[in-house]
């Protein structure tokens, strides 16, 4: 640590202004604030210094969210294993998961960083630290067969026009990653949606080729549904990529095709309880979200008049993005309601427009994303709401 | 005064650049998000108005001084009309299919704000010479914007421009695929966005605080 420090201080004025490396001020100054927490304290009066800024936090939510990674990387080779009809064993299967998702995390760091650094040097700003998070999220969220040309296209999109047009890091009206999948799933839709991108079926880097057995079907269980959904009731049973009827245990555990890293819900709730812990992620957004979701469909289910409104409450929150939703992106602290009552309001109103957008969309067999993005140009209204309204009651205890 | 005088000069020419109807007035979004997923409409949307907003300036600078000022808007409205008819007309006689896509958006050009605006705000107190020119000059402002919007449009959305496939085949092959979203109108508001970003950035008196 300490050679570390030393090595930062010496090759340090290279980088300031007329150093010969002064072009790259912003990427230092961002690497010696992400390595070490900054030392500058204010100069005028009496303030309490948490060393907690917004680097750490960044840290802790991806620390928070690695399990969910791991897994879904698992779960990308065993998806493909199950595809070719082989069994490597568990770390060939882990080895094929990590190689084909590695790519996509590069991409995405790369791409958004570069613009974050360009942007910051050329403003003669700080870099900011948003984008370590949202270029995690990005390769989290995407089918394993995105083209990697498409993510970046997709990140770039976003960095610039979900943010920087907006101001930055802190000011962005829409979660950034969610942008970029929004993007994604209107501009490609092919590569977005459908059976043949969830389960990758050719080989990674020469690992893992082999013919697929004539059972398999890439569906995700909400493709699945999405297909029987919309037709007066009927028998529906999700499958996975076999065929085999799925239950609710497995629809829990996430050995079943989706997007990357959305499927586990015990390796989203190991990340939730982090958060909430460390008290970076509100619990309030959490807990009323699951419980917005539950409660359409429960009320989907009393109407009852299409496969898709009788899946039960539990199986929709462990299906498809319901719980990845609810736990990383929902309670981004940029975008979603800041007062206390407010994230009450605005995770309940994400849950029930999740559920809604499955249930009565005929496009989309998923609606996480959209409910998200939708709340998020409603939270700053929610918050002006709650706030007036606390005011107004004060108001009429104090006149009294 | 000649006829191209600087100051007619300047009433031809502002509206192309530094007071654009679109980018700078913020007029006509509406029509320049509808009609631009091709660059063919957007095109001759572009000369439609362009007619209508020049001949609509020309008849109302004539009759300025016999309208009675209580009765303007619905003397300014028949008159669009009319020509707006007459475009449609010709349209549907000459350019039958582009006609189909642009759809009621031709005849909706008689409530396009750059319309109304040019008649209230130069026809009525100049004579038809310099409206004629200021008709011109906004319409093809405005149709250059719809152009610059339709050409990116098309060329990324479809890989075609005016129909013709521009981008090789090769590249499909090797897997690349057309932007969807670029069809969709949000897009079409994003390009006008950028434009207006690019040309504010050119233009530094025209940046807002």
């Amino acid at each position: 640590m300490k050679a570390l420090r030393n090595y930062l201080n010496k090759i340090k004025p290279n980088f300031e202004e007329g150093g010969k490396l002064s072009m790259f001020r912003s990427v230092f100054d961002g690497f010696e604030t992400f390595l070490f927490v900054p030392n500058t304290t204010s100069k005028s009066g009496v303030h309490i210094h948490d060393s907690i800024d917004s680097k750490r936090v960044m840290t802790l939510v991806i620390i928070a969210l690695i399990p969910a990674l791991l897994f879904g990387m698992y779960n990308t080779g065993y998806q493909h294993n199950l595809a070719i009809g082989a069994d490597p064993g568990f770390w060939m299967t882990f080895l094929f998961g990590f190689l084909a998702v590695l790519p996509k995390i590069i991409i995405s760091y790369g791409v958004g960083l570069g613009i974050e650094f360009v942007v910051a040097q050329w403003k003669k700003e700080e870099i900011q630290e948003g984008f370590l998070v949202s270029g995690m999220l990005i390769p989290m969220i995407v089918p394993i067969d995105t083209p990697l040309w498409m993510i970046a296209v997709a990140t770039a999109f976003a960095v610039v026009f979900a943010k920087e047009v907006f101001g930055g890091t802190g000011y962005n009206i829409f979660n950034v990653a969610l942008v970029t999948r929004a993007f994604l799933f209107f501009a490609y839709p092919a590569a977005m949606s459908g059976d043949q991108v969830f389960v990758r079926t050719a080989d990674t880097f020469g690992i893992g080729g082999g013919q697929v057995v004539d059972a398999f079907s890439g569906a995700t269980p909400l493709g699945q549904i999405g297909i029987a959904g919309k037709e007066l009731i009927g028998s529906f049973q999700a499958v996975d990529v076999l065929g085999n009827p799925l239950t609710t245990l497995e629809m829990f555990i996430g050995l079943i095709p989706g997007s990357i890293a959305e499927t586990s819900v015990p390796a989203i709730l190991i990340g939730a309880v982090i958060l909430i812990f460390t008290g970076v992620a509100s619990w309030k957004t959490m807990s009323s979200c699951f419980i917005g979701g539950a409660v359409m469909a429960a009320l989907f289910n009393l109407a009852g008049t299409t496969v898709v409104m009788t899946i039960s409450p539990i199986d929709h929150l462990f299906l498809g993005g319901f719980a990845f939703g609810a736990v990383f992106m929902a309670t981004d602290p940029v975008t979603s309601a800041r007062t206390e009552t407010g994230k009450y309001i605005y995770g309940f109103l994400v849950g029930a427009m999740a559920i809604l957008i499955r249930a009565l969309n005929p496009g989309y067999p998923e609606g996480m994303m959209l409910a998200i993005l939708l709340m998020n140009v409603f939270a700053p209204l929610i918050d002006y709401y709650v706030v007036e309204s606390n005011i107004s009651r004060r108001l009429k205890r104090a006149v009294k | 005064m000649g006829l191209l005088s600087s100051k007619n000069k300047e009433i031809l020419v502002g509206p192309l650049s530094k007071n654009n109807p679109v980018i700078v007035q913020m007029l006509g979004i509406c029509s320049a998000l509808a009609v631009t997923s091709k660059l063919e409409p957007s095109i001759v949307m572009g000369l439609s108005v362009t007619a209508v907003v020049a001949f609509a300036n020309v008849i109302i600078s004539l009759l300025r001084h016999t309208i009675p000022n209580r009765i303007r808007i619905i003397v300014q409205l028949v008159v669009c009309a009319a020509l707006v008819t007459i475009i449609s007309e010709v349209l549907k006689a000459f350019a039958y299919d582009v006609n189909k896509q642009l759809s009621v958006f031709v005849g909706l050009i008689i409530t396009n704000c750059i319309l109304m605006g040019r008649l209230e705000a130069f026809a009525l107190g100049n004579g038809p010479w310099e409206s004629f020119l200021d008709g011109i000059g906004n319409g093809l402002g405005y149709g250059i914007i719809l152009v610059i919007v339709g050409f990116f449009r098309e060329l990324l959305g479809s890989g075609t421009l005016l129909g013709i496939q521009v981008v090789p085949q090769v590249f499909y092959d090797f897997g690349y695929v057309n932007n969807g979203l670029m069809i969709l109108p949000p897009m079409a508001l994003i390009v006008v966005a950028v434009i207006i970003w690019v040309h504010r950035s050119r233009n530094k008196d025209l940046q807002e605080n």
